[in-house]
Order: C-alpha cells, then structure tokens, then sequence
C-alpha cells in the first residue's frame, strides 16, 4: 500500500526522485480518505513550487482538499490525463495517478521526508 | 422490518423518472398566447437593427394539461413538511400555515409595483413596519432592516455595517473570529466582506472555548460570529462573558439567527450582549422553504449601528402615515427594491396569530420536543453531548459504524424508507458521523414515537442486517445517485439527441 | 396554541418523562441576566377570522399596479401570469420542501432546476445557468465577483445606463469587499446609451491599465435604450476582460440572445417570467455563463446522472464551489436561493413556449412604439433621444410630473416613473443624463389600444 521506494509527507503527498526530477501524487490512504475523486486542478509547467506550499486541489463530490508540494523547484510536467479520468488517482495513485513532475531546487529536502514504514505508522496513528 | 416487509409503496414512490418538459406535446403544441395584435406590427429588425433572434430559443411545447401533468409528476417525486415529519436539523421546518399563503397572494399585497406612489402602498409599509418593529422586539435589537433576501445575506449586511462603523471610527480592522461549529455561509460571509475567517475551538462542553476565545480577540477583530443556540442544540452558557470579551476589544458580537426558533419570549439576543443578528424568517416565523427559497433574512441591530443600515427603511411617521427614509450613513443597498416582501407578509400573518404568549409556547415546545426525541433515541445512537438540549440535538452513528460498518448516511437513506426525511447529517464538522434533529413544535407526540420508533429499528436492522441498510433507499422514486458521475462529467442541461 | 399539535395533557407528561416540572425548566442554561423575564411586547395573537380580516384591510389599504393601468417598469413589470403558473406553484411537495440536498426524495425540484437550467441556457445562449440568485441586482453582483475570480484582476468597469438600484448594490458590495467598480464608461447624452469608443472614457481608455476584470452592461439600459453589445464585448475582450450583460429576458424570444452577442456572464431581472410583482420581492435572479468558466460561478447548479438502478436522475453538483464544502474559499456565500421562483419561471415559460414568448415580446415592442408616437403627438413630452428601443422608453415631461403622476393616479393609471426618484442612488452622485422631468415608460402585452389611446388623450389634455 505504500511503495518502500516513494518518500511521503505528512500532507499525505509521495516523492519518487528520477535524476533531478521529483514526481509527486497523493498516498493511498489519502485518495481512500477522499473517496471518489471528480476533480484535480493542478498548475501548469513553468510555475514554481515551493515547500510546505499548495501547488493544487483534488475534489471528491462533497470535499476539497488542498494539495501540498514537500519540495521547491519548478513544475516540468502535469498530469493533463486526470482532467478527463480524475478516478486515475483512486484507481492507481502511485502510477498513473501522479499529479506533477518537478525539477527539485534542493534535492537534500527529500531527505527530510518520511519513509513507507514511518508513513505507515503515522497513518495507523492518524486513523 | 425486515427485507420481505418493506414499508409497501408510499405515495412518493408510485412516482418514477419521467421525461423532461422539453419531450413532452407535439412540437406545435402551446398552452397560451398573446392576444391577437391591436396596434401596428413593428418589424424587430428595422426598429432594433442587427438584433433580431436569427434562431429561436427551443422552449416547451406543451398544452396546458401536459405542463400540470408534467409538475403534478414532479411533485409527487418530492417530500415537503406536507408528507410527513421533517426533522432536518439548524432547518426548522415547521408546518407552513395556509392563510399565509392566500395573504401574500391578495391582489393588494401581490401586485404592487415598487415605484407606486408610497400613498398607495401604506399598508404595504404598515405591514413592513409592523413586523420591523416585532422582529426588533424578539430580537431586543430595536433597528430593523427587511431587505436582505436570505439568511446569509444577512450576515453580509451586519458584517457591512461593522465595517462601516469601524471605518467611520478610524479603526479598520481585519479578522473575524468564528466557532469550528459554525455554519458555511459564516466564513464564507467573512471574506465576502474583505475579512479573514478566524476559527476557535469547542470545548469539551461543545461549547466556545473562552481561553481559546480570549488568545483570538485582539484589535484586528472586527466581529465574532456566534449561532446561539450553537449547531449542537446548546445554548452558550458563557454568553454574557463571550460578548463583553468582544466589546472589550472594540468588536462587535453577530447572532446568526438560524437557532432562534429555541429562544424567543425566553431570552433575546440583544439581551445576551449581541450587537446584531439575522433571523432567517423561512425557519423561526413559519414562511415556507419553496425548495431552497425564496426565504427572507431581515437584520436586527443596536441604536448605534441603525444609522448603518441599508436603505431605504419603511418608517412610521408622526402623523401616522408610512414614508421611506435612508440613514445618514448607510452602507448603501443590498439588492433592488424593499425585500422579499411577499415572504414578509407570510411571517407577519405568523407573528400577528401568535403574539407574545404563542411565539413563546412555541420555543418551548420545540425545546421539549428535542429534549423528548433525545431522550428516546438515548442508548440507540450516541449522544455526544448528553444533556438538556434547546430546539435540536446531535448524535451520532459512530458506534454502528464501528461495529456494523453502518454510517450515518446509510441510516440517512434508511429513513426515507420509513417515510421521514432525515435530519441533518455531518454536520456540524466536530462531530463524527453526526445526524442532527430538530422535530420543530409542529410534531405531533405521534410524530415524534414514530420517528424514534424508525431510528430505533433501523439502528437494529444494522446490526441484523447490515447490508439492508447500506443499500437503502428502497422504496424512493429513485435509489442512491452515482454523484461522482454527475460532477466529473457535468451534464446541467437538457439537449436533444444528438447534440 | 393552534400552530402546535401537542396537547397540554401530552405536554405534561413529556415533561414528567424529562423530570421537570415545567418548560421553563429547560432553559437552565441561560444565564438568570440574560433572561427576558417579562412577556414579549407585541400586539395579542388574532384567531384567523381576526386575521384574515386585519391582512384584507391592509391590503386594501393598497391600490395595486394591478388594478390600475401600469406602465411602471424598471426591472418589474405587469405581465400576465398564465393560471396554470400558481396552480403549479401551490403543489406542497414543492414549496414546503427544503433544498434538494436528499435527491432521492427530491427528484421534482432537482428536474424542475434542470429544466429551469435548459431554459435559461436557450433564452441567453450561454452553455450553464445556475439555479437561481436572489435577484437582478445581487446576481449581477455575483456576475462581477465572478470575472474577478476568473481573470484574477480587482476592479469592474460598470456602465453608468445600467438600473441606478443595481449600481448602488454593487457599490455597497464592492465598498465592503474592497474591490473597485469605475463609473466613468462616457455616455452619449443624444442616444441615451454608452459610447465605448469615446476616446476619454471609452473601453479601451478605461481598460488601459490592463487590471479590468469585467465590463458591466444593461441591455436594454435603465432607459430602455439598446446598448453596443457587441462592440463592448470585442473592446473587454481585447483588454482581457469579461463581458457582463444584464438581460431582460422577456425579450429573448425576439431579441438576439447575449451568448451571440459575446457575452462572458448574463445575468437578469427574471420576475417578468411568471412571477407576482410583489412589491420587487421576491424575485429571481438569472446568472448564466460559458462552460470554462463554471467552476467559479455562485450557486446551486443541478446535474443529470442515473441511479444504482441505472435510471435517470438529478442531484446537485459541482457543490465544491458552494460555502456549506469550501467555507470561506467558496464563490459566494449563497445558501437560500430563489428556487421556487425559478420554478414559476419554468412554468411560465412551458406555458408560453418558444411562439407564446415571441408573441409577447413583439407586442410589448409594438405597444411601446405606438404609446411613445401617441405620447409625443400630444405635445406634453419631448424625446430626449431617438435611438432604438424595445418595451421601455424614456421621455421628458414638459410640466411638473408628479402633479401629472398624481392627476393620472386619480384617473386609474401608473403614468411611468420618474427617473429623479432614483436621485440618491446613483453611485456616480447623479444620472448620466439629466435626469429634469425624465419619465420612463414601460409597456407590457397586457395593455390594450383602448388603455394606450386614452392614456395619451387624458395626459395630453392634463
């Protein structure tokens, strides 16, 4: 349920480095949390991001839910597919589902992010 | 119950999904027309050159059988006060009296123009200034403005008026503090008045916290924003301390008048230190809902802030006479014209049969009568707060979620296969899996078992049968909706086949 | 006690049940100081043959518009509300219903809205109308706040011909969110109407500072003069900013709708479709938009979608935009609407179809154009203008109109209004046109030749 090769959050958010590039979606815990996911607005490539900061929302019929990017640096690619098939978050969050792709200003912040086991715990916790 | 005995059909399910308007009659169908034409013929194009509908809209077209055929269908696909109890809670849909009715539909009452000359509308205003002045006395809040349209329109006007008045003090502030048990249109009132929403805490009582309350208040606040009776049916004990803590920072206290139908002739909002508040007329003074409105939130505030109001005012004048008159530093106008005024002739009829003595039985039964359903339901579902309540109470389905995987909106849509509507669910947001009930004083002690008696068996069936409940409605003109459906691929329109 | 079924014996003992010994018992919370402790002072209650009397009294302490002959207007008007409306109006299981927030048992207003949606979507040509604000003014409020949201820019260019009482709400509005309205769009004082292309105070001069979020139009104006639409909505668009148009939708059975004209957002008056004058209230506002855009717009919205049983069926949605999800992010903090309202509207307009609309609309311009001929053959009017023009018109009185307002009173008619009783609210500090002995007329199919000529003759001869 939680990919021991992502680093999360506690925003519910996982990092997956590839090079300099982080790409970021949301937890299962989090898209079960939400339940039918309808909407997901996310920025557009070029925009920065910055830690600890709302980069979009992801909508279920009757909650929003804002989403927080665990990193700085600068969107290189969004997820345009979930416009049409928003579901994609429920139905495959850690592949498909992904939300941006970022070009990380200070890499060392994934550092600072917890791992599957400690997410785990922290979910257990949180439920 | 079980699966085998269902509730037989009701009256509202003999109704089924029916075609729309528009695929109903033969395409050259009408029901009425505009009489034959007596003065010359004007060609739309030469008189309004370039502006000629060049494609007509597609209306209905339909005989006039088809269209009370047609909404009569509707009709029986929806529940109102009139099928049965409605026990909705912060709602407060009592029954709507008749006479009511037929007064707002009197020929001297439905059809007049604004702009008549006011000599021949005083007892238009006669009416307006009548129920200005006993909605300030139920209120304790002397100044009185009809015009806002609904109960968070209101809001939006009180805000106004403070910021008004700090304004013209030279002290503008920022921030609006909030309970986490308010209603949404709280804070979305706040930032439509250019505020920032500040939220505070419940205590374990379910009321505000005062400490928390007292860290919030400093000179940025503009307002504190209190529903009292609270969201949890409890009167705020602590009410006197709450509003002077706000005055003694230079705020102003708002009630939202949403609970109001707990406390009138017992206690008045500006007898508990308030500065304003809005009374939502569609709940405490009987006018009918209308599907989600039209409903009328009229605004109740000190002296001090009446010269704030918006305007113009209906004003009785020495001579006995009823005129207009705008305050010297009105905010302005919140909407065209005087109000709603066809809903304010319904809660005038309501005030003028009560009285005194009828508006306060009225607050006391829909006290007991919340009181004796909690009571009933106590040991079935539970009852976070757990003492004498005013008008409605929450509970919650936290236990037979846990136990049965039932959640409060299964026993929701289990209701409406029992006849009743059910109460408010999920809200307020500090109380998991809440149902919120408000029987209103218009219950029958019948009603009242009766609903008791349904929430007792359904609570029971979730533990016999589960799934019975999680698969409910049954016997609705239509079952559970794929909601998700409708907001990822939003279809808000009809359109013929193939567009 | 007649409001409440609960008998006194049940009283008791409902009491006894909860251990005290009276009501008044179950107010221990509040605080002794806070308490009334005196009975309110209001009039005593009446039984309802008391009642009913006291409100025909008051009634008729009235003279409607009705049973006169009207030609008052400015955003209400004297239509003819088929029967059939108000039977459909007095079913219970829609006006006693509460807000559709249970589909399954409100299956009859969630169709009512969708197909009140349709409607509105064919008379203005956009692709979403919402369902329902609560009137003209307030939903043109919305419409500004909007186009704010959608452009992320702060002040509107309103024009100054637009209804002086919508002007003022959106003032007092765009005062307490500090948002900036400008009143400046130049006017053509010879044609009643709005130059957008003056070069002082046109569009382009206005917008030039790139932070226009919308422009506000009323077409036919507060005179009743028709307004550049399309040239308004270009130049906004040019500036990056939306087209906002206030309709009166009675005419869109023969007027081009403003979605062909380029409009971003329509808003409108909509107590012409089938609902009671009502001294202005209730009414019902129109807010309709463009299909990008509908994640910003106010309201409640009703969808199709279908049942676990695959039927078709309706349900509120896109209800994140609304305050009950989003709370202080919300588009607008509108709960109650004027749902019942629209379902008059729906009605109506079922009822008068596309050719009953279009009959209306073409006798409200004709009658127009022949009383305004008759008005000025008389001698006792001036036009100020001569531009195009539909149901409304604007006419100067060449003596004291009230004393005319009065005189034609006692004669059985409501002869216009006087546009210097709006003197007040005019954000700008006064009208854009002199407002000396301006009279505006509106004329609706209701009125007869017979009505139009002898008016003309007895104010003629005044």
């Amino acid at each position: 349920m939680y990919p021991s090769e992502l680093k999360y959050d506690r925003e519910h958010e996982w990092v997956r480095v590839e090079g300099d590039e982080a790409v970021i979606g949301i937890s299962h815990f989090a898209q079960d949390q939400l339940g039918e996911v309808v909407y997901v607005d996310l920025p557009s490539a070029g925009d920065s991001v910055a830690a600890g900061e709302t980069f979009g929302e992801i909508e279920s019929v009757k909650s929003v839910s804002e989403l927080y990017s665990p990193i700085n640096g600068e969107v290189v690619a969004v997820n345009d597919a979930l416009s049409d098939t928003p579901e994609t978050v429920n139905e495959d969050p850690y592949g498909e589902g992904w939300m941006i792709r970022v070009k990380m200003a200070d890499p060392s912040q994934v550092d600072d992010m917890i791992s599957a086991e400690e997410y785990e715990a922290f979910v257990n916790e949180e439920a | 119950m079980t699966r085998e005995s269902q509730p037989g059909p009701s009256r509202a399910s003999s109704a089924a999904p029916r075609a729309t308007i528009f695929e109903v009659g033969a395409p050259e169908s009408a029901c009425v027309l505009a009489p034959a034409l007596d003065v010359p013929d004007v060609d739309v194009e030469s008189a309004l050159p370039g502006l000629a509908r060049s494609a007509p809209p597609r209306l209905p077209h339909v005989a006039e059988v088809e269209i009370m055929r047609h909404y009569g269908h509707l009709a029986d696909m929806n529940f109102g006060v009139d099928s049965g109890p409605y026990p909705l809670g912060s709602c407060t849909m009592k029954y709507n009296p008749r006479i009511n009715e037929d007064a707002a539909r009197l020929d001297g009452f439905a059809g007049l123009h604004p702009y008549q000359p006011l000599e021949t509308v005083q007892g238009a205003l006669e009416l307006m200034v009548g129920l200005q002045e006993a909605l300030g006395e139920v209120a304790g809040l002397p100044a009185v403005t009809l015009q806002p349209a609904a109960g968070a329109h209101g809001e939006l006007t009180a805000l106004m008026c403070f910021k008004a008045a700090h304004t013209a003090a030279g002290d503008p502030r920022t921030k609006v503090v909030i309970p986490d048990t308010a209603h949404g249109t709280n804070p979305a009132t706040v930032s439509m008045c250019g505020y920032e929403t500040v939220t505070v805490p419940s205590d374990e009582r379910g009321l505000v916290d005062m400490r928390a309350l007292r860290e919030v208040l400093d000179t940025d606040v503009a307002a504190l924003m209190l529903t009292n009776p609270n969201t949890l049916g409890l009167f705020e004990t602590d009410i006197l301390a709450i509003t002077e803590a706000v005055h003694a920072i230079g705020a102003y206290a708002y009630c939202d008048g949403a609970n109001l139908n707990a406390i009138m002739g017992v206690t008045r909002p500006g007898d508990q230190g308030f500065d304003a508040l809005h009374i939502n007329v569609h709940k405490t003074f009987s006018t009918p809902h209308g599907g989600g409105g039209p409903g009328g939130g009229p605004v109740c505030v000190t002296e001090d802030l009446a010269r704030y109001l918006p305007g113009p005012l209906p004003t009785r004048l020495d001579d006995g006479s009823f005129a207009l008159h705008t305050p010297d530093a009105s905010i302005g106008r919140v909407r065209s014209y005087l109000g709603n005024f066809g809903v304010l002739v319904r809660a005038y009829a309501y005030v003028r049969a009560l009285g005194a003595q009828g508006l306060l039985e009225v607050s006391e039964q829909a006290v007991l009568s919340a009181n004796y359903l909690r009571v009933l339901l106590r040991g079935v579902f539970d009852i976070p707060y757990d003492r004498t309540c005013m008008h409605e109470f929450v509970m919650s389905s936290a236990t037979l979620k846990r136990e049965h995987g039932v959640r409060t909106l299964d026993v929701a849509k289990r209701l409406l296969d029992y006849g009743f509507h059910p109460p408010t669910v999920y809200f307020p947001l500090i109380v998991d899996e809440a149902l919120m009930l408000e029987p209103t004083e218009t219950e029958s002690l019948e009603s009242l078992d009766s609903l008791g008696a349904a929430l007792r068996s359904i609570a029971e069936e979730a533990g016999s049968d589960p799934d019975l409940v999680r698969g409910a409605p049954y016997t609705t003109p239509v079952r559970r909706l794929d909601e998700a459906r409708a907001a990822r691929e939003p279809v808000v329109r009809w359109s013929p086949q193939g567009e | 006690m007649r409001h409440v079924p609960v008998t006194c014996e049940q009283r008791e003992a409902m009491l006894r049940g909860l251990g005290v010994s009276s009501a008044d018992e179950l107010f221990a919370d509040v605080p002794p100081a806070a308490r009334l402790g005196r009975p309110l002072d209001l009039p005593g209650p009446m039984s309802e043959i008391e009642l009913a009397a006291h409100l025909q009294t008051l009634a008729r302490r009235n003279a409607p518009a009705t049973a006169c002959v009207s030609f008052a207007g400015g955003g209400v008007y004297d239509h003819y509300v088929p029967s059939v409306v108000d039977h459909v109006l007095r079913r219970p299981e829609f006006f006693t219903a509460y807000t559709p927030y249970q589909p399954e048992v409100s299956q009859g207003t969630l169709q009512a809205i969708f197909e009140y949606q349709t409607m509105i979507c064919e008379l203005t040509g956009m692709d979403v109308a919402n369902a329902s604000m609560y009137d003209g003014a307030t939903a043109l409020v919305e419409a500004a706040l909007m186009a704010c949201r959608v452009t992320r820019r702060s002040r509107v260019v309103c024009a100054p011909t637009m209804h002086p009482e919508w002007q003022r709400t959106l003032a007092t509005y765009a005062a307490a969110g500090d948002r900036e309205v400008d009143y400046s769009l130049a006017v053509d004082a010879t044609a009643g109407v709005c130059d957008p292309h003056d070069e002082g105070a046109g569009i382009e001069r206005l917008c030039e500072g790139g932070d226009v979020a919308a422009v506000l139009v009323q077409s036919p104006n507060f005179f009743g003069g028709i307004e550049d639409v399309r040239e308004m909505a270009r130049l906004a668009h040019e500036a990056g900013a939306l087209l906002v148009v206030a309709v009166n939708p009675v005419l869109l059975g023969v007027l081009e709708p403003p979605g062909a004209l380029g409009a971003d957002i329509v808003v409108g008056e909509g107590q012409c479709l089938g609902n009671a004058m009502s001294l202005g209230g209730p009414g019902l506002g129109i807010f309709a938009c463009r299909q990008p855009h509908v994640r910003q717009m106010p309201g409640r919205l009703v969808g199709r979608t279908v049942d676990v049983d695959d039927r078709t069926a309706y349900v509120l949605t896109l209800s994140t935009r609304e305050q009950h999800i989003r709370r202080e992010k919300a588009t607008s903090n509108i709960c109650s609407n004027h749902a019942l309202n629209a379902l008059a509207a729906g009605a109506y307009l079922a009822a008068v179809g596309t050719e009953g609309l279009a009959g209306i609309g073409r006798a409200c311009i004709a009658k127009a154009h022949y009383l305004r001929d008759r008005l000025l053959a008389t001698g006792a009017f001036e036009a100020p203008w001569d531009g195009p023009f539909a149901h409304e018109f604007a006419l100067r009185y060449r003596g004291d109109v009230s004393r005319m307002h009065t005189a034609m009173l006692e004669r059985g008619y409501l002869a216009g209004v006087e546009v210097a009783r709006f003197s007040a609210e005019w954000p700008s500090g006064g009208p854009p046109v002199s407002d000396e002995g301006l009279v505006l007329f509106a004329v609706t199919e209701k009125r007869t030749r017979t009505e139009l000529d002898a008016f003309a003759d007895e104010v003629g001869s005044l």
